[in-house]
């Protein structure tokens, strides 16, 4: 149907859009009352930008299209990246934007899910005091959704990163397990490798660990041996990649123990005092969890200052682990209860790395949220 | 009355195959007036008429329903029909046009064995040269969703509809996905196929469109046409 829009029937005209438009007034006025700037990104961005924060799978859920002269362009799928680069580009620190319009995702053949929807947007960056932040960010979503009645889902990105950064391991394995804190699967691939011995390498790894121990020079030789050079990635790149592999080899298997703590971490689920007790709990064996642990207790303090019953609020530690995220801290979710088909009505979070990543290396913390104002209303009026 | 539309691929050897398995069954087709027109009949069964395409567009075709059955690749059919269970059915492979699509690496990668490999190499290449890992490729969808599988970042897919084995030693790609049968040319370009490198075995298969108009008669002919052939009918 062309009048038809994400989520509702009739949002593209009459009563139906006067509805949807009176909303997201609604929720520009309290971003705008929040201190919040109005700020209009294009629509179509530079792919390498999205590509180098999100890698190849983005271009299987964004739409990409070419431009003959700025090259490969993609329709946004959410506003964080483009606000981000609005910011590096022209802002002064601390700084609120708000902002609304639609977002496009391709989604897979058969998915209900719209491609075209609205993202009303709340973005916060701060290097002052993150928990107020956090609160601040966590408070005004919750007001704006809260009316409907909500389900919250809330976790921090930034326990699992403490306790890997904590793991007494080789560097270069707490690296690998950085890279993939947003990848649960291929984290659980990379857990069990670490946690097992080296006897089941293959006879041409053998021969490889063998070449390493002996030095450079005789990883050159196989190098040689095995065919002519061709491509970028050269003898230097295979060296001192196979030099790396002698180094894992001889780096003791992670322990049982080490492998069931990071086990029970991910594993914490409940209430956030319940759950942060709990992480307190298993602190005592896991450098940086202390840390990571008062930052969580300095947010809930926040939230509590703002009215708001900070220890009842369910928390788990994996939640937010999905590909195509970005966050590094707090994140959280708002769902419309007994609505399976509809998405958070609003979600967000820290993500402070990708200020580094788009500024190449200045970063400033950065904490945001997007309410789904069209799911919004469908949840109000109980029209799917 | 309404006659149902079989797809074969308009020339070369595939054809020759596709008529050859036909014949085998007892379905005869038949290339009719001058040796170019791309036309002929289908005798044996009634009620079919024979359509000849390229056969890269023969999934197209499938998807849209415009025919009822056709024989293609099934990497053809993988790669460009999204969702394509959902959409074709497939009624039998053929056991010819047999090609698999594998990754494959320069010969010198010693450190490099499996697609797990590749991951680590990725974060590596992209720290000391500023890239991300190029895989050159025509087949996007497959490769993509094969590589992020197997839980491979920092990758990113450069398109290459033909001479794919060359873009290594052309610095346009790292590594290549494509389609081999020997492996003879992955040789001669100095490249390897990796260990777990296999992302499709792919051969011929005859395909049924769920979009195609099923009406009582094209029912019944592909009642005839399976019966005859000795396949299953396929769920519609």
């Amino acid at each position: 149907m062309l009048t038809a829009r994400a989520y509702l029937p009739d949002g593209r005209l009459g009563a139906g859009l006067a509805r949807l438009e009176a909303e997201t007034a609604r929720i520009l006025r309290a971003f705008a009352a929040a201190g919040a700037e109005v700020v209009e990104p294009e629509a179509l961005q530079p792919a390498d930008v999205l590509l180098d924060l999100y890698g190849e799978d983005i271009r299987a859920r964004a739409y990409v299209t070419q431009d003959p002269v700025a090259g490969e362009m993609m329709l946004r799928p959410d506003f964080t990246v483009p606000v981000v680069r609005l910011h590096m580009a022209h802002g002064a620190a601390p700084a609120r934007y708000a902002y609304c319009g639609p977002v496009w995702r391709a989604q897979e053949p058969g998915s209900a899910r719209p491609n075209e929807y609205l993202q009303a947007g709340f973005e916060l960056f701060d290097a002052g005091d993150p928990a107020e932040a956090d609160a601040e960010v966590f408070a005004l979503m919750s007001a704006l959704v809260g009316e409907t009645g909500c389900e919250i889902a809330t976790g921090d990105m930034g326990i699992l990163a403490a306790v890997v950064d904590g793991l007494e391991t080789a560097p270069h394995r707490r690296a690998a397990l950085r890279r993939h804190l947003w990848r649960p699967e291929a984290f659980r691939r990379l857990l069990r490798r670490f946690g097992a011995g080296h006897e089941d390498a293959t006879a041409a790894r053998a021969t490889l660990l063998a070449a390493a121990e002996r030095g450079a020079e005789a990883v050159g030789e196989l190098i040689s041996w095995a065919g002519e050079p061709v491509g970028l990635r050269d003898a230097e790149d295979i060296t001192a990649r196979a030099l790396r592999l002698a180094e894992e080899a001889a780096t003791p298997p992670l322990t049982a123990t080490q492998v069931a703590a990071l086990d029970e971490v991910l594993s914490v689920s409940g209430p956030s005092q319940a759950a942060l007790a709990r992480l307190r709990g298993l602190a005592p064996d896991m450098p940086g969890l202390t840390g990571a642990c008062d930052r969580v207790e300095a947010r809930l303090e926040a939230l509590s200052r703002r009215g708001i019953d900070a220890g009842a609020l369910p928390f788990s530690t994996s939640f937010g682990r999905t590909t195509l995220e970005y966050y590094d801290g707090f994140v959280f979710g708002l769902s419309a209860p007994g609505r399976p088909d509809l998405p958070p009505l609003a979600q967000g979070g820290r993500y402070d790395h990708v200020t580094a990543v788009l500024g190449g290396g200045a970063g400033i913390p950065a904490v945001g949220a997007i309410i789904r104002p069209e799911a919004l209303i469908a949840a109000q009026g109980g029209a799917a | 009355m309404s006659r149902l539309k079989l797809g074969l691929p308009s020339k070369g050897r595939l054809q020759g195959q596709c008529i050859a398995w036909f014949h085998d069954r007892g379905i005869a087709i038949e290339r009719s007036g001058a040796e170019r027109e791309y036309a002929g009949t289908v005798s044996g069964v009634d009620g079919v008429d024979l359509v000849l395409l390229s056969a890269s567009e023969i999934p197209r075709e499938l998807a849209a329903g415009r025919i009822h059955l056709g024989i293609t690749g099934q990497d053809l059919v993988h790669e460009t029909i999204p969702g394509w269970e959902g959409r074709v059915s497939q009624l039998a492979a053929l056991g010819f046009g047999r090609a698999d699509l594998v990754i494959a690496v320069p010969s010198i990668w010693v450190d490099v064995e499996s697609v797990e490999d590749l991951d680590a190499v990725a974060a590596d290449f992209r720290a000391r040269h500023g890239l991300r890992l190029r895989v050159a490729t025509k087949y996007h969808h497959l490769v993509r969703d094969f590589l992020r599988k197997r839980g491979v970042a920092d990758y990113r897919i450069v398109d290459s509809q033909g001479a794919t084995e060359g873009t290594v030693k052309n610095l346009t790609a790292e590594l290549i996905a494509d389609i081999t049968s020997t492996g003879e040319t992955l040789r001669a370009n100095h490249l390897r196929v990796l260990e777990d490198g296999l992302i499709l075995a792919s051969e011929a298969a005859l395909f049924a469109a769920r979009a195609a108009a099923w009406g009582p008669e094209e029912r019944e002919t592909l009642a005839t046409l399976c019966a005859r052939m000795g396949l299953s009918e396929p769920a519609l």
